[in-house]
Formats: structure tokens, sequence, C-alpha cells
């Protein structure tokens, strides 16, 4: 089974978030991982290929420099080779810009299955698997919780409210992982040895028949703020019945809370 | 001078601090309060390739240098000194003395299995009467038949009970003193070789040390490691390249009490605010951390002569002996900068003040280290 993994490089989920001169998120000496839903994606991948015997994982991510180390340890980890799309045109990509490259990308391979991770954990986005889906016109399940590949066909179970939904859809198809789906490996030290050796391909627009006109994001940043600090706890007095009808007050009229 | 760690050490030491923080870290303090390890823990290390680093892999090794290896070791101790000391003592006192000295059939019955994991080792040096004289090992190994007889005791053994594979020192000719001695392969459950009493100790309480009894256990003559006479000269170099192993778990100790020393300096207020902003306070921060420093060039280059493969005795001398003090050292101001608490079971500090202490003891006691840099120095 040919499979292709979409990762993003995000912020360590203890990282400190400061804003930087520039009004922009500061990054510098941060600790990037690799996004915890596309570690299940990879898992998962990695679980299908070891299934079928055969094929290979690729995982393909758009970003800066920084990007080759999270190549570099999902090689590690047990994907056979690397995309690494950076481009100068892609600073400031949106999630258009971003899909727009990585289904490129995917195009000139052919690949039976693309997992991702159902959003990412930086800014809370997922959309980018979604609108690689309807570029490359393949159906995509998300948010699953357990994958079965039989005969050219996969039956996904889909995390929904309440409970779950299992669609089973026709190959190739886009499948986004949601915690629970599978318990992630570490990479091993022979793992790590051997992922020097694999290949990892760098791709610019023009490798893509891409032009920055192609690319250009549909959404503009106003600004970036952080949130307001934490107020102090506010202690409510009197006799346990006029503290909840006071209690309830707050709640509507100043916290908006209910 | 490169002072940069390759891709691959720096993908390491991710790598391992994450299993570290995510698979042992939430056990330390049981295994420590118990007196137990948890050996599913070891069956996770084997499967991610911990147990066997620096070996080449047609040994079942990693086929990773030793500075590798060091880091490692490091990034488990800084969670679980008693896991640092598992690993260290396997790959280093056992399996390193059967992949330098062994015979082709030694290394694929022992080495390959040892260092995939599927067996655990250990080394059986000291006695009663021989620590830091380790030449006056009184085991004996009498020549008998094609084969040979073991008699007497060994204490304070690491991973004792649980290891299944024991490269032993024992004396084969008591008339020529150390140099009458010899390394043996002896694999638990041979019959006249039991365990004795279990060691409770000060600290890497997790960690399993018991005394090993020979009575007329009988070991055949291809179980003798390298040439008759040359157990004390085999001890030694082991607990040279041992102590690269030790000074990266009391670093690791050191660097994880630091760690928590920052972090709770950052949120304890007292006087309105953080303590760590105190001078007195934050200088201890700021001498642990060079001391850190200090010790980990010390290991590093001493790890970089070996796979170099030059010289490293004096270098593992000074690495040693400066981590284990500075372990000592950090984790007490440790505990000092975390005040009462510190000195609760609540948080890991005092575990890991105890855990430090016996680092600048066994593998040659500072002592010793001392020695062996004044003979260097005075050559």
């Amino acid at each position: 089974m040919n499979i292709a993994v979409l990762l993003k490089q995000t912020f360590d989920t203890e990282a400190k978030i400061s804003l930087a001169a520039d009004g922009g998120i500061q990054s510098e000496g941060v600790n990037l991982i690799i996004n915890p839903y596309d570690e299940f994606a990879l898992e998962e991948a990695l679980r299908l290929k070891e299934k079928a015997g055969s094929g290979e994982v690729v995982v393909v991510s758009a970003g800066g420099p920084r990007v080759g180390e999270a190549l570099r340890t999902a090689l590690a980890t047990g994907a056979d080779r690397a995309i690494h799309i950076e481009d100068p045109a892609l600073d400031g990509a949106d999630e258009f810009s971003v899909a727009a490259v990585l289904a490129a990308a995917l195009k000139k391979g052919s690949f039976d299955l693309i997992l991702a991770g159902w959003r990412a954990v930086d800014d809370g986005s997922g959309q980018v698997a979604i609108r690689v889906a309807e570029l490359l016109d393949v159906p995509q399940v998300n948010v699953v919780t357990a994958v079965a590949v039989d005969d050219g066909r996969v039956t996904a179970t889909m995390d929904i409210e309440g409970g779950c939904q299992v669609v089973e859809v026709p190959l190739p198809a886009v499948l986004t992982a949601q915690k629970g789906l599978n318990e992630p490996r570490y990479p091993s030290m022979r793992g790590i040895m051997q992922a020097k050796k694999k290949p990892l391909e760098h791709l610019a627009l023009s490798d893509l028949d891409l032009a920055a006109g192609d690319t250009a994001p549909k959404t503009k940043l106003i600004c970036h703020s952080l949130p307001a600090g934490r107020q102090a706890g506010r202690v409510i007095e009197g006799e346990a019945a006029e503290a909840v009808r006071e209690l309830v007050r707050v709640l509507r009229e100043e916290a908006k809370a209910i | 001078m490169d002072f940069s760690l390759g891709e691959e050490q720096e993908l390491l030491r991710s790598t391992v601090r994450q299993f570290a923080e995510g698979e042992v870290g939430p056990l330390a303090a049981a295994m420590d309060e118990r007196e137990e390890y948890d050996w599913d823990l070891w069956d996770k290390m084997a499967g991610m390739g911990l147990t066997g680093i620096p070996f080449p892999e047609q040994y079942g090794g990693a086929g990773m240098d030793n500075l590798s290896y060091a880091i490692a070791v490091e990034e488990l101790s800084r969670v679980c000194a008693s896991t640092g000391v598992l690993i260290s003592a396997h790959t280093s006192l056992c399996c390193w003395p059967i992949y330098a000295y062994g015979t082709r059939e030694q290394k694929e019955k022992y080495l390959v299995p040892l260092a995939e994991g599927a067996l655990i080792g250990a080394l059986g040096l000291t006695e009663t009467g021989a620590g830091s004289d380790a030449g006056a090992v009184k085991l004996s190994a009498r020549r008998e038949g094609d084969g040979y007889v073991l008699n007497g005791t060994k204490i304070f053994i690491t991973n004792a009970g649980r290891a299944d594979t024991y490269v032993v020192i024992a004396s084969t000719d008591p008339s020529r003193g150390h140099k009458g001695t010899s390394a043996f392969i002896v694999a638990k459950g041979t019959p006249g070789f039991t365990f004795g009493k279990k060691e409770h100790k000060m600290g890497i309480r997790a960690s399993s040390t018991y005394e090993l009894v020979f009575e007329e256990c009988r070991i055949s003559a291809d179980q003798m490691l390298g040439a008759d006479g040359s157990g004390f000269k085999i001890a030694l170099a082991t607990l040279d390249g041992g102590r690269i192993g030790i000074a990266a778990q009391a670093l690791g100790i050191a660097q994880g009490a630091l760690d928590q020393a920052v972090g709770y300096a950052k949120t304890r207020e007292q006087f309105g605010q953080p303590v760590g902003r105190f001078q007195a306070v934050g200088w201890m921060l700021a001498d642990a951390a060079t001391r850190i420093q200090a010790a980990r060039h010390l290991i590093y280059h001493a790890a970089w002569l070996k796979d170099q493969g030059q010289s490293y005795s004096k270098e593992s001398a000074m690495a040693k002996l400066f981590a284990s003090e500075t372990a000592m050292w950090v984790t007490t101001k440790a505990v000092q900068i975390h005040g009462g608490y510190g000195y609760t079971r609540e948080y890991p500090v005092e575990r890991m003040m105890r855990d430090a202490k016996i680092t600048e003891i066994y593998e040659g006691t500072s002592e010793i280290q001392r020695l062996v840099i004044q003979a260097a120095l005075l050559r």
C-alpha cells in the first residue's frame, strides 16, 4: 500500500507563547514537534503498510527550514521517504496555500491512502487535509478513531458528537486521525541510524509547476494578541440562597457564561 | 572545533527524553517506594534498541557511538536513576567485556541476545573483602576435568536477581594474586549459583542489588572470558568504560534536579516574588548549571576519545569524578531550593539526592578516580 502522510511541524504543547517585536508569534528558541494528531496518522500509515506487506509510506510537509527535523523524525520512526516543500513565496501561507502545494506534491505520486491529523495544535486549523481531498477529488473521512482497509475500500470510524459513525469509501481517500486511533511508536535506535540514508526531497513551487500567484493566501492576518491575564477569584458572601442569586446574576451579566 | 551534536544524536536525545518522560517518569517514584523495578520498561527499552546502543548491528546492537550511549543514559537518568544504572551496568559492565574479549561463539551466544535485550546482564566483581581493592577477589574457580568449579560470594551486584548473564571475576590461581584471576560468563539458573540477600539501599532503590552465591557451581572451560589470568585486566578495562556510563547517569540526575529546581524557583513565591529572583537562590542555580555544563563537556570528551580509539582512562576518571560530585552538590542544593517541600516524598528531588550519592562510590570511588588521575599525571 502506498500511503502519504501530511505532516505539520508545530510548537511543543508546553511551549510558552509570546509575541515578537513585529507582532508575530515568537518562534526563536521554541521547541518544535510533529503535530501530535499527525503522529497518529503516521503510526496508522506504518501499521497499514506493515499489514499489507509492501508499499511505502511517504511523509510530506510544507514549511521553513526547521521542518527538516520533523521529517527526519518521521523517517526515523519508519517512514520510507520524505518530501519537504519550501519556498519564499510560502511566507505567510494560509490553509489555501498549504493545501495547494501539498495536493500538487501528492499528484506527482500515486497513493492509495492519504492520512493526516484532524487538526493542528498550534493554530487549531483543521482545513488543510479537507482542502487537499477536494483538490484531489477523492473522498474524505475525518476525526477517525479506527481504520480497516480491504480490497480497494476503507472502512473508518468517525468520532461524532455523542457517538461514532462508521463510513466506507473507495480508495484512494483522505482520512484524518483523532486521538485514540492508535498508540504511536517511538523511533528505535536503528530507525534513527537509518533515517539519514532515506531520501528527503526538497521541492520549491517551480518543482510543482506552481507560480506564486497560484498559492497566494486568500486570507489576511490582521493581528495577534495574547489572551487577557487571569483575574483573581471573587468570593460571594452572604446566606446560601442570596449568594446563589448573586452568583447567577454575576455569571449571566458579568461573566456572560450562562 | 565543532561542539554541535550530530543530527542523529539530537534525535536520539529527544526520542529517549520523550520515552523517559512518557513511560519511565510516571513510574519512578512508585518503583523507588516499593524497591521494585517494573520490568515491562525493560521490554520497551529493548524494543527501542536501547539495550545495546554502542555495539555493531551484527551483534544485535544499534551501531551507534559511545557519545550516543552516554546521551541515552543521561536522558534516562534525568527521570529515573535506577533506569540509568540498569542500562549502564548491562551495557558497559556485561555486554562490553564480552564484546571486547569474547570468542565469536561467546558473542553469538551471549552478546547478541544481550544487545537485543532478550537477556539482561550484570558484572560480578565486588566481594566483602574486595571493593576498591578489586584484585583481592576470593571467589575461587577450581580447575576440574574440562571445566571449573566456582565457590564464593559476590556482593552489591547491580541487576542481580533479574539478570540472566553474569560476567564473574574469580581467582583461578590464588598464588599469583590479581594476576591469577580470570573472567567467566555464568548464566542464571546454573546449578550451584543462587542469589543471597537483597540489598536495601539509600538510593537507586528500584535497581536490583543482590549477593551472588556460588557453591560447587560447575561451568565449562568455554565459559572463560578472555585468557586465563587476565581477569583483573578485564575488570579494570571494563570499569574504564563503565565510568562513562556512570558519569552520564550522574549528569542526568544533576540535570533532572536542576530542571526541577528551576521550575520551582520560578513559581514558588515568598516575600511577594518568585524565589528564583533572590540572589541566594539564583546563584545556587547558576553554580549548578555551570557545574553541569562542565561535567557534560568532560563526559562527552571522554566518550569522543573512546570513539576515536584514543586512550580515555584519565579522561573518563575525570568525567566520573566530577559528574558524581556535581550530582551530589546539585541535588543537595535542589532540595534546599525546594525548602520544606523538597524534604517530602511528594517532590522528586529528595529521591534524586538519595540517588546521587552512590555515583560517588560505585564503579570506582571518587578516591580511586583521583588515584587514576594522579597516576596518569605522574607517569
